[in-house]
């Protein structure tokens, strides 16, 4: 029996939220919280997202998806344009790479997976602002944004997990 | 029943894994060549930069809003909580600004009849507009705010922003509703500054910390924490005197300041207009004339 209209649009709805979540992510992490010192450590939701999406249904967030919110939160943000971009589709690359040893993992490995990517991925911006300022920026507040980020990834995680559950399970 | 793959899905796949894999290193190298482009041609990027940020700007703007309502809540239970407090402190703060108060009328007519005697040519009148803080752009490389006013309500480049305890930083760029501020923290922030007790002049340089440091000092000039740092108006950047911040230390390594403004606290900004050109101009169009035909 072929689908009809709404079910095959039902079905598309369902497939872009992978993509619509991290969009979500981008313009949580710029919301101005009032939470004193909260700002220079903001996790780096979006890198979150990538990486999960990335192991878990990469195609559903392909590659050009993947620049798109690192193009769109350079320009939000302030940052030059095309760093996160870069950042971002390092992160999406790497996983894909690995995407076998991913493969049926428990959380505890995907968590610890997150913890060396994002390492990898602070490194990686910090060189890139440091090359484009010309100058080495102070790493501080970006060790403290990156425990930050990891210590989210299970509360996030588990709730992309939950969405996956939900609405990305009969397609 | 096993399904075996027609000879077209066999041959498509591994085209299309490389088809995705040269897709991802196009992309990291279109990143680059971003990265590139903004470095050389600034004000491309800059644009680029305003056209999305205006195109998203409602959209952040209905977003924050209930995070603001919120936090008008949690304040209001606290001042509740600790109203004895600050009742008798501003008793206090009363009894001394009292003081002050007759001190400053005393020095406003003594200033009024020395210019009288003197011609003295006062400065322009600061028009000023009050917007919302939409996003604080968080992170630890870039310190910037956007806010809900653009070139509609007469925001400019260039213009110092502020709140009622001193200056946040000054507007970077600007689009139609929306506009950018690099915060005085920010790695790219230098604001010709000077230290108030003994009026040696400075550049406030941001270094991506909660605490910009005090560069190109005289060697001679003496500072000690406390205090006071203005700004100077060199460079006709900013008006004289807007108050920054307060001298934190001081070492070999360099001076800090503590800015008078917390980032957290930002929420509703102002937008000073003093009519000054600024460290940077911006070509005007000629044909853009203020002047609708009556």
């Amino acid at each position: 029996m072929r689908p009809t209209t709404w079910q095959r649009m039902d079905v598309l709805a369902r497939r872009l939220t992978p993509f619509g979540l991290t969009l979500v992510m981008v313009f949580i992490a710029i919301l101005p919280l009032h939470v004193p010192g909260f700002a220079r450590v903001a996790p780096l939701l979006p890198l979150l997202a990538v990486y999960h999406w990335g192991i878990f249904r990469p195609e559903l967030l392909p590659v050009y998806a993947v620049f798109f919110i690192g193009l769109l939160q350079d320009v939000l943000t302030g940052a030059p344009v095309g760093i996160n971009a870069v950042v971002l589709l390092g992160v999406y690359a790497v996983v894909l790479y690995q995407q076998k040893f991913f493969a049926g993992k428990s959380f505890a490995v995907v968590w610890l997976g997150f913890t060396l990517v994002s390492a990898g991925a602070a490194v990686l911006s910090w060189c890139l602002f440091s090359a484009y300022y010309a100058t080495l920026i102070n790493p501080g507040a970006l060790f403290f944004q990156y425990l930050l980020t990891v210590g989210l990834y299970p509360f996030f995680g588990w709730l992309f997990l939950r969405w996956q559950q939900a609405f990305l399970k009969y397609d | 029943m096993k399904d075996y793959p027609r000879p077209i899905t066999r041959l498509a796949a591994p085209i299309k894994s490389l088809a995705q894999r040269f897709a991802l290193i196009g992309l990291v190298v279109a990143a680059f060549a971003l990265m590139i482009l903004g470095k050389a041609d600034t004000v491309l990027v800059e644009r680029f930069r305003d056209v999305v940020t205006d195109t998203v700007a409602p959209i952040l703007d209905v977003v924050s809003r209930p995070i603001a309502s919120t936090k008008i809540v949690v304040d209001e239970v606290r001042e509740l909580a600790a109203i004895r407090d600050e009742n008798a402190r501003l008793n206090k703060d009363k009894a001394l600004l009292l003081q002050w108060q007759t001190v400053a009328r005393r020095l406003e007519a003594e200033n009024t009849s020395l210019r009288a005697i003197l011609n003295y040519v006062p400065d322009p009148e600061a028009s000023f507009i009050t917007s919302r803080v939409i996003a604080d752009t968080g992170g630890a490389f870039a310190h910037s705010l956007i806010l809900n006013a653009g070139k509609r309500s007469s925001v400019g480049k260039g213009q110092a922003v502020m709140t009622g305890d001193g200056l946040v930083g000054r507007i970077a760029s600007v689009g139609n509703r929306a506009s950018r501020v690099l915060l005085i923290t920010d790695l790219n922030s230098r604001i010709p500054v000077i230290v108030e007790s003994t009026r040696a002049r400075a550049i406030l340089a941001g270094n991506n910390s909660n605490r910009p440091r005090l560069i190109h000092l005289p060697q001679s000039a003496s500072v000690t924490p406390g205090d006071r740092v203005v700004t100077s108006g060199h460079g006709g950047a900013f008006p004289q005197g807007l108050p920054v911040g307060i001298v934190a230390s001081v070492a070999d390594t360099g001076i800090t300041v503590q800015p008078f403004v917390a980032r957290n606290r930002l929420e509703y900004v102002r937008v000073l207009d003093f009519g000054l050109e600024g460290i940077l101009p911006t070509p005007s169009p000629p044909a853009e004339q203020e002047t609708p035909a009556r």
